[in-house]
């Protein structure tokens, strides 16, 4: 991880660049229109979503058939696959509320930034400020958990 | 060519903005998450830099096993940021103009240096507290609407379907809720 390609990161930020400018041309960078969407007023937004999917979708079926490992890393394609338990419900229910009362969600709230909302600071506090509290809140759990059973 | 004059009023009332710059904008956070992939092999989500970077400033256990990929992480944040810039000074600000982009008429539009910047109506409180309850869901819930609703939905993940129908649900519940309150905007 440490001697990595020389390209990784131009590529990293050329990826977040095109990744930026979807959400401001998509208008997810508005809270307000992902809130007309909650409230069935614009129902865009699924276009947004689905169609990102679809398109990742494609490369993450295409690419390990092509090739064995990506160019810059070396690291072999595979897809997003992440473990089930309660948490997907409890975190997914936990931003579902913080989504619907706000209209944003991390990427979206970048990208708001660079279109030039700075009032969405507000929410990118509040978002490194829950994410500290989860983290705090899991670390603790995690050494009482580990001194006693030694699971995660 | 016949047009059905109900399915046209049906379009216009649900898709008062159209659906070309809906759609042309997911093509494009695709496109930007299959560039990164391509070349790594790394499906990136928008949530982890959250704790990836607090990992520079805590030493709490939980962010230490984001310190291999927070650099990137907040090289990739930057680039949002940018895109969304450059997003601005081009179709926001007239520079450009298509069919396909429709501008719209929410919260204030304001210059600076021939820039047109855009400023949101809702309520600092609103994105503050919904704030915190999306950081701590998101991490919790092992991703968010890039990382479950993007990439995992793109990778056919069951954990990520089930995500996404709990977020969605959720929120417009949520917002129905809030709206019906009388909160506004």
């Amino acid at each position: 991880m440490t001697d990595r390609h020389p390209l990784f990161k131009p590529l990293v930020f050329v990826g977040g660049l095109v990744f930026g400018f979807g959400l401001g041309f998509s208008h997810m960078a508005r809270p307000e229109v992902v809130l007309n969407f909650l409230t069935f007023e614009d129902l865009g937004l699924p276009f947004v979503m689905f169609g990102a999917a679809i398109v990742s979708g494609i490369a993450f079926t295409l690419l390990p058939r092509i090739r064995d490992a990506a160019p810059l890393t070396g690291d072999r394609y595979e897809r997003r696959l992440k473990p089930f338990d309660r948490n997907v419900l409890i975190g997914g229910a936990v931003f579902g509320v913080g989504w619907g009362l706000s209209g944003i969600c991390p990427g979206a709230a970048y990208a708001s930034l660079g279109v030039g909302n700075v009032t969405i600071l507000w929410a990118l506090a509040g978002m490194f400020l829950g994410a500290y509290a989860q983290g705090y809140w899991r670390s603790r759990s995690q050494v009482r958990n580990s001194s006693a059973t030694g699971a995660d | 060519m016949v047009a059905d004059p109900v399915l046209l009023q049906a379009v216009a009332d649900f898709f008062p903005n159209g659906i070309s710059r809906y759609a042309v904008g997911g093509l494009l956070v695709g496109l930007g998450t299959v560039l990164i992939y391509a070349g790594t092999g790394i499906p990136a989500g928008a949530s982890t830099f959250l704790e990836s970077t607090l990992s520079y400033v805590s030493d709490q256990p939980r962010f230490r096993r984001y310190v291999a990929s927070r650099d990137w992480r907040v090289v990739f944040t930057v680039g949002i940021i940018l895109g969304g810039l450059a997003f601005a000074a081009t179709f926001q600000s007239g520079l450009v103009t298509s069919s396909l982009y429709e501008p719209g008429t929410t919260g204030q539009l304001y210059e600076v240096a021939g820039v047109t910047l855009w400023m949101t109506d809702v309520q600092p409180w609103r994105l503050f507290f919904g704030g915190i309850l999306v950081g701590i869901g998101t991490r919790v819930g092992k991703g968010c609407t890039s990382g479950h609703g993007v990439c995992g939905v793109g990778s056919a993940s069951k954990t990520s379907l089930v995500g996404v129908v709990t977020f969605l649900a959720v929120a417009i519940g949520t917002a129905q809720v809030v709206a019906a309150l009388g909160v506004s905007p």
